[in-house]
C-alpha cells in the first residue's frame, strides 16, 4: 500500500497497540532542556527509577540563561537553579548535558544543536519538552514537542503514548524571488490559513519551492509548523538532506552510514500516497513578510495594509482584530512600512543560524544601524557563533553598531533578562509575537532576517529588497 | 494522576479567541523547578496592573468569579508552547474543566494528563453558554464525564467527544506512566528488533 513519509515513520516505531487506546510510539531521540524537565526529573526520582535510555537522551540550556558573556556571574536564583538542577539529573542519569559550563562548546538552542550534532537524522521519532521540536521534521523525521508529564514518560520507558494525527500536505509551489525566504512561506502560509489550520495533524511540505531550499531553510519552515497550529512538519529527505548529515558527530560512518543512507532513501511520500488535506501557497507571488498582531496568523505582506477590523464579518474575528490592533497601538488601513522600531532581535531556533546571520551581515556591512535602535544578534548555538566569528560576522554586526551575544533562546521568549520595555516595538526573526512574549508590554513584528537587517539600518520597518 | 468524575459549577467567560499559553502563564514564571503556586500568576499580564495590583477589567478579578470551576473560553484554547505549567496554572487557581470550540494538541493532552477536562463543544452550544452568562452570571453547568455530557441550566444536555482512554485514565486516576512501564517486555522486545 502506498504510504505518505509520516506513516512509514510512525508504523516502524509502534511498541503496542491495544484496541481502543493510543498507540505506545518509541522515541529515538530526547531532547532535554532547564525549564520543562525539572518536574519530570523529580518524578524519576518519586519512582526510584533512572532514565531508560540515556544513550537515545541528550540535554542543553538554552532558554533562561544569559546571553550576555558567560564570565559574568548569572543573578537570576531561580536561573542559577534551574541550572544546578539539569546540572545535577545528567549527572544522576548519565545524560550527556550540552551547558554553560560542560562541553559548552557545543551549547545552544536545542533545535539547533540536534542537527548541528548529527543527532537528528531522517526517519526517527524525536520529541523535546518544547513545541519547536517540529524543527527536526525538516530531516524527514518525525519531531514534535512534548508536556513535563510526557518528559518524564519517555525519560522513564522511551515510549510515548500518541493517538495518530492525520496528515496535510502543505504544498508550496513556484520558486522564490530574490529578498524572498523560507521564514516568508512560513509566514505566508499561517496568514494565509490561519494558527488553527494545523491542528489534529502533521504538515508535510511538498513541492518545488521546498525542494529548492537548503536544510537551515528548511527547518526554519518546519520550525513554525506550531504556529500553523501542527506538532509537526516535515520535508522528504533528499540529497540535500544526506549531504547535511553526513560526517556530523552522531551520525552514522562507514558501513552504518551506507546502510542508513539506503533506508532513508526509502522514507518519501510513495506515489499515490493520499493526504487527508492540503493546503497550497504560490511562492511566485510571495511578497516578503511581517506580522502585524499578536498571533503569528496576523501577516500581511510587507507593502500591504494592516486590515480593518470594520472589514471582517465575523463578530469574534472582529473583536480578536480590534484587540490585537489596540495592544500593539496600530491603525488599520496603512502598512506597517515606515513605522518605527525600537529594537531589533536576530536570533532564535527559527533564525537563529549561520546562513541567517550570513543574511543579516549581507546587508549590515559596510552599513551603519540607526542610532535610535538596539540590535541584538545571537547566535543559535556556540557553534554557529564561532562560525560566524571564524568568517567576520561578528565584526561585521559590531561595526555597524549591533550586539554580539553569547547563543540562547534570548529575546524569542525574554526570560533571561534580554526583553522589550513595555511599549517598544520590535522587529524579530523569532517565531510568536503573541502579548508580552518578548517582554511585558512589548510589540513585536515577525519578519525575516533581511527585513530585520533592513530594519535596523532603515530605524522604521523597511523593504530589504531597496538594499539588494 | 487525578482524577475527574463529575462537577458542578458557576462560569468564568473569557470571550478571547486563540488564548496562548504565554498568556496562560507567562515565560517570566517557568523559571521554578516544582508545580506550586503557579496559580496565583495565572494570566498574570491581563490579571494585574505593573505594580501588581489587579486589574478591575479582568474578568478573574471579578468577586463573583472567587471558586468558579469552569472556564469557558473563545476558539483554539492553548495554542502556542508546550509548557504543563499552563495545565498547572490552571488547575493550581481551581479550574477544572475549560469549554472551547476547540483546543490546541499539545495543550488538550497536557490538560488530560492533570485532571483538567478539555470539553469541546459546537459553535452553537458555545454561543448559547457566553449568552446565558452574560444574561445572568451566576449560571451553572455540570459536567458529567462517565456519559460525555454537559447539562445547560435549560436541563439540555450536549455531548462532548472523549477518547475511551483518556476517559478511564481521568475516571480512574490512572497512571499512565505506570501503564507503559509495564510493557517493559515489549518494549525490550521493540528495542531488538528494531536494533534500537
Ligand atoms: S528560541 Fe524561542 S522558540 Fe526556540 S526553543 Fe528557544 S524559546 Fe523556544
Amino acid at each position: 500500500m502506498a504510504k505518505t513519509l509520516f506513516q512509514k515513520i510512525w508504523d516502524a516505531h509502534v511498541v503496542a497497540q491495544e484496541p481502543d487506546s493510543p498507540a505506545v510510539l518509541y522515541i529515538d531521540l530526547h531532547l532535554v532542556h532547564e525549564v520543562t524537565s525539572p518536574q519530570a526529573f523529580a518524578g524519576l526520582r518519586r519512582r526510584g527509577i533512572k532514565a531508560r535510555r540515556p544513550d537515545r537522551t541528550f540535554a542543553t540550556m538554552d532558554h533562561g540563561i544569559p546571553t550576555s558573556s558567560r564570565d559574568l556571574p548569572i543573578v537570576d536564583e531561580l536561573v542559577i537553579k534551574q541550572i544546578a538542577q539539569l546540572e545535577q539529573n545528567c549527572l544522576d542519569n548519565d545524560i550527556r548535558l550540552y551547558g554553560i559550563r560542560q562541553n559548552a562548546e557545543k551549547q545552544g538552542i536545542v533545535h539547533i544543536i540536534g542537527p548541528e550534532l548529527g543527532l537528528t537524522q531522517p526517519g526517527m521519532t524525536i520529541v523535546c519538552g518544547d513545541s519547536h521540536t517540529a524543527t527536526h521534521g525538516a530531516f524527514g523525521a518525525l519531531g514534535f514537542g512534548i508536556g513535563t508529564s510526557e518528559v518524564e514518560m519517555v525519560l522513564s520507558t522511551q515510549c510515548l503514548l500518541q493517538r495518530k494525527p492525520r496528515t496535510m500536505e502543505v504544498k508550496i509551489t513556484g520558486a522564490l524571488r530574490k529578498g524572498v525566504t523560507a521564514k516568508d512561506i512560513i509566514l505566508g502560509i499561517i496568514a494565509k490559513y490561519g494558527v488553527g489550520a494545523g491542528t489534529g495533524y502533521v504538515f508535510e511540505y511538498t513541492g518545488a519551492a521546498i525542494k529548492a531550499l537548503t536544510m537551515e531553510e528548511r527547518m526554519t519552515i518546519c520550525n513554525m509548523s506550531i504556529e500553523g497550529g501542527s506538532r509537526a512538519g516535515m520535508i522528504a529527505p533528499d540529497d540535500t538532506t544526506f549531504q547535511y548529515v553526513a560526517g556530523r558527530e552522531y551520525a552514522p560512518k562507514g558501513a552504518d552510514w551506507e546502510k542508513a543512507l539506503a533506508n532513508w532513501r526509502t522514507l518519501p511520500t510513495d506515489e499515490g500516497a493520499g493526504y487527508d488535506a492540503t493546503l497550497t501557497l504560490d511562492a511566485d507571488a510571495l511578497e516578503p513578510m511581517i506580522t502585524y498582531g499578536t498571533n503569528p496568523g496576523m501577516g500581511v505582506g510587507i507593502n500591504a495594509p494592516v486590515p480593518d477590523p470594520a472589514g471582517l464579518a465575523d463578530p469574534s474575528q472582529r473583536a480578536a482584530l480590534q484587540k490585537a490592533l489596540s495592544y500593539m497601538a496600530l491603525e488599520p488601513g496603512r502598512p506597517l512600512l515606515g513605522h518605527p522600531v525600537d529594537v531589533v532581535f536576530i536570533g532564535s531556533c527559527t533564525n537563529g543560524r549561520l546562513s541567517d546571520l550570513r543574511e543579516a551581515a549581507s546587508l549590515l556591512k559596510g552599513r551603519r544601524v540607526n542610532e535610535a535602535v538596539r540590535v541584538m544578534v545571537v547566535p543559535g548555538s556556540a557553534s554557529v557563533k564561532r562560525q560566524a566569528e571564524r568568517e567576520g560576522l561578528d565584526k561585521v554586526f559590531l561595526a555597524a553598531g549591533a550586539e554580539w551575544r553569547e547563543p540562547g533562546c534570548s529575546m524569542c521568549i525574554a526570560m533571561n533578562g534580554d526583553e522589550l520595555r513595555p511599549g517598544q516595538y520590535a522587529v524579530s526573526t523569532s517565531n510568536r509575537n503573541f502579548e508580552g512574549r518578548q517582554g511585558k508590554g512589548g510589540r513585536t513584528f515577525l519578519a525575516s532576517p533581511l527585513t530585520a537587517a533592513a530594519t535596523a539600518i532603515a530605524g522604521v520597518v523597511a523593504d530589504a529588497r531597496s538594499l539588494l | 494522576m487525578n482524577k475527574f468524575t463529575a462537577l458542578s459549577s458557576r462560569i468564568v467567560p473569557l470571550a478571547a479567541e486563540n488564548v496562548d499559553t504565554d498568556q496562560i502563564i507567562p515565560a517570566r514564571f517557568l523559571k521554578v523547578t516544582d508545580k506550586a503556586g503557579l496559580g496565583d500568576n495565572l494570566f498574570a499580564d491581563w490579571r494585574y496592573n505593573a505594580d501588581g495590583s489587579p486589574r478591575a477589567d479582568f474578568i478573574l478579578n471579578q468577586t463573583p468569579m472567587k471558586g468558579r470551576q469552569v472556564l469557558l473560553a473563545g476558539d483554539n484554547f492553548g495554542c502556542g508552547s508546550s509548557r504543563e505549567h499552563a495545565p498547572w496554572a490552571l488547575t493550581g487557581y481551581g479550574f477544572r474543566a475549560v469549554i472551547s470550540t476547540s483546543f490546541a494538541d499539545i495543550f488538550r493532552n497536557n490538560a488530560l494528563k492533570n485532571g483538567l477536562l478539555p470539553i469541546v463543544v459546537d459553535r452553537d452550544t458555545h454561543q448559547q453558554l457566553f449568552s446565558l452568562v452574560a444574561e445572568d452570571p451566576e449560571t451553572s453547568v455540570s459536567v458529567d464525564l462517565a456519559t460525555q455530557t454537559l447539562r445547560l441550566p435549560d436541563g439540555r444536555a450536549v455531548n462532548f467527544p472523549l477518547d475511551n482512554f483518556s476517559k478511564s485514565c481521568l475516571l480512574n486516576g490512572v497512571d499512565e506512566i505506570g501503564y507503559v512501564l509495564a510493557m517493559q517486555d515489549r518494549i525490550v522486545a521493540y528495542e531488538a528488533r528494531a536494533g534500537a
